[in-house]
Parts: C-alpha cells; sequence; structure tokens
C-alpha cells in the first residue's frame, strides 16, 4: 500500500512523496515507514510512542480516529495520507 | 522568498474581503524552485471554527487530503497557507506559531481593514521541531 508523505515531512524521507509499504493494518503501515525513515519518527510520534495530536492519519478519505485507529485493516489498494493540521489565527 | 502568481495573490485576498468579518483560510500549492517556494495556485477552504470565526481559522484535515492528492496529480505540492486577520495586522500571532506544524511551509497573512484587504505578508516556519519552531518573515515576488 502506498503512503503520502507531506511536504515538510520528506526531508526525512529521502525526498520521496511516496512511500510503499506491505501492511495489513495502519499501524503496521507506519511502523514499517518509520522503521525505513527513522528521522520520521519524532515527527509523528511522541516519546511514549503515541501519535502526536496534530497528525491526522487518513485512510483514503476517512480519518482513522474515527475507525479502528491504528488497529484499520487495510487492503493493498489503499492510500493512507499523513496530513499535518493547519489552524490559528489573530 | 515566496514567488506567487498575480492571479492566486489576487485570489487570496478576494478571499479575505468575502470573508470579513470572519478569517479566511486556504492552501497555496505549487513548485519548490531551490530554497524558495514557487506558487501556481490557490485552494481556498472552509473556516471550520464556527465557534470563533473572526479571530481563528481551523481547515478540516479532511479538505487538505483531498487538495494534496488533487494537487499530486497536477504535479502541484502543498507549499504554504494563507488566511486573513480581519482589523488586525499582517503578523503572525502567538496561536498561529503554535498551530504551525508545516516546516519548510509559507504561511501567508493578509490584514483585511473594515472589509478592505490592505497589506499582506509571508512567514516561513523554520526550526528542527515544536520545541525550536519560528516564523521568519520571507518576502513575496508577485508573478505575472
Amino acid at each position: 500500500m502506498k503512503i503520502l508523505i507531506p511536504t515538510p515531512l520528506r526531508q526525512y524521507s529521502d525526498k520521496q512523496p511516496a512511500v510503499e509499504v506491505e501492511a495489513t493494518t495502519v499501524g503496521e503501515a507506519l511502523s514499517g515507514l518509520v522503521a525505513r525513515h527513522p528521522d520520521l519518527r519524532r515527527h509523528l510520534y511522541t516519546e511514549d510512542g503515541k501519535l502526536r495530536a496534530f497528525v491526522n492519519v487518513y485512510l483514503n478519505d476517512e480519518d482513522v480516529r474515527y475507525l479502528q485507529k491504528e488497529a484499520t485493516q487495510v487492503r493493498d489498494s489503499d492510500t493512507i495520507s499523513i496530513v499535518p493540521s493547519i489552524a490559528g489565527g489573530r | 522568498m515566496l514567488r506567487i502568481s498575480k492571479s492566486a495573490y489576487d485570489s487570496i485576498r478576494c478571499h479575505g474581503e468575502e470573508a470579513y468579518p470572519h478569517e479566511c483560510c486556504g492552501v497555496l500549492l505549487g513548485q519548490m524552485n531551490g530554497d524558495g517556494r514557487v506558487i501556481t495556485s490557490s485552494v481556498p477552504c472552509g473556516n471550520t471554527r464556527t465557534d470563533s470565526p473572526r479571530n481563528r481559522y481551523h481547515i478540516d484535515p479532511k479538505e487538505l487530503v483531498r487538495i494534496q492528492r488533487e494537487g499530486r496529480e497536477r504535479n502541484e505540492d502543498i507549499l504554504g497557507f494563507y488566511h486573513s486577520h480581519p482589523d488586525h495586522p499582517a503578523r503572525w500571532s502567538r496561536t498561529d506559531l503554535a498551530e504551525a506544524h508545516w516546516f519548510g511551509c509559507s504561511y501567508v497573512i493578509t490584514s483585511v481593514e473594515k472589509g478592505k484587504a490592505e497589506t499582506t505578508n509571508s512567514f516561513l516556519l523554520d526550526g528542527t521541531g515544536e520545541t525550536d519552531k519560528h516564523l521568519d518573515d520571507e518576502p513575496i515576488q508577485i508573478a505575472p
């Protein structure tokens, strides 16, 4: 399956915009990603191993928080998008 | 350096006026050119902060996923974001910095005074992570 890497994190994925991994769950896919590109870990996970609150992970068009989170099943044809949040204001 | 097409520049300022007195927000897409960003298009987004739209903005991540995917199909990357400050200077706020996570991307802010777009400034999010991040002034060059 494919994981789309957002522009700010590509410096940690050898500048690749997408990474192919083999996985059966979202958690496995993300583990495979950080195993291949270890520098991504601290940008995706807190020190205690939880996904950072501002890191949104979508399986196709669904937020995995509203599925089974990292236990969500995936298929080879699926795409995971990693999207840091965008917010602010005066 | 942020190089932005005239049409995208005009669009984001126009969006700020349309959304007034609320904050507008959107995404900037294009290609990297060395250390600079060349913005070829902008995509207006909805502001999901309906609880406080005059001084806060948030883009639905589902919109970002779609914009990232569609940009990829056009060979455009997300390289920045824009929002407006209604009746407030075009400078980043503590909230803007706290909520900024796209390192190496431009955060463009337009001040909208009494419904009219005034100053547009751009700030580059730099640093190695959440603990030392900072927004730096960056010049804007408007391309024909």
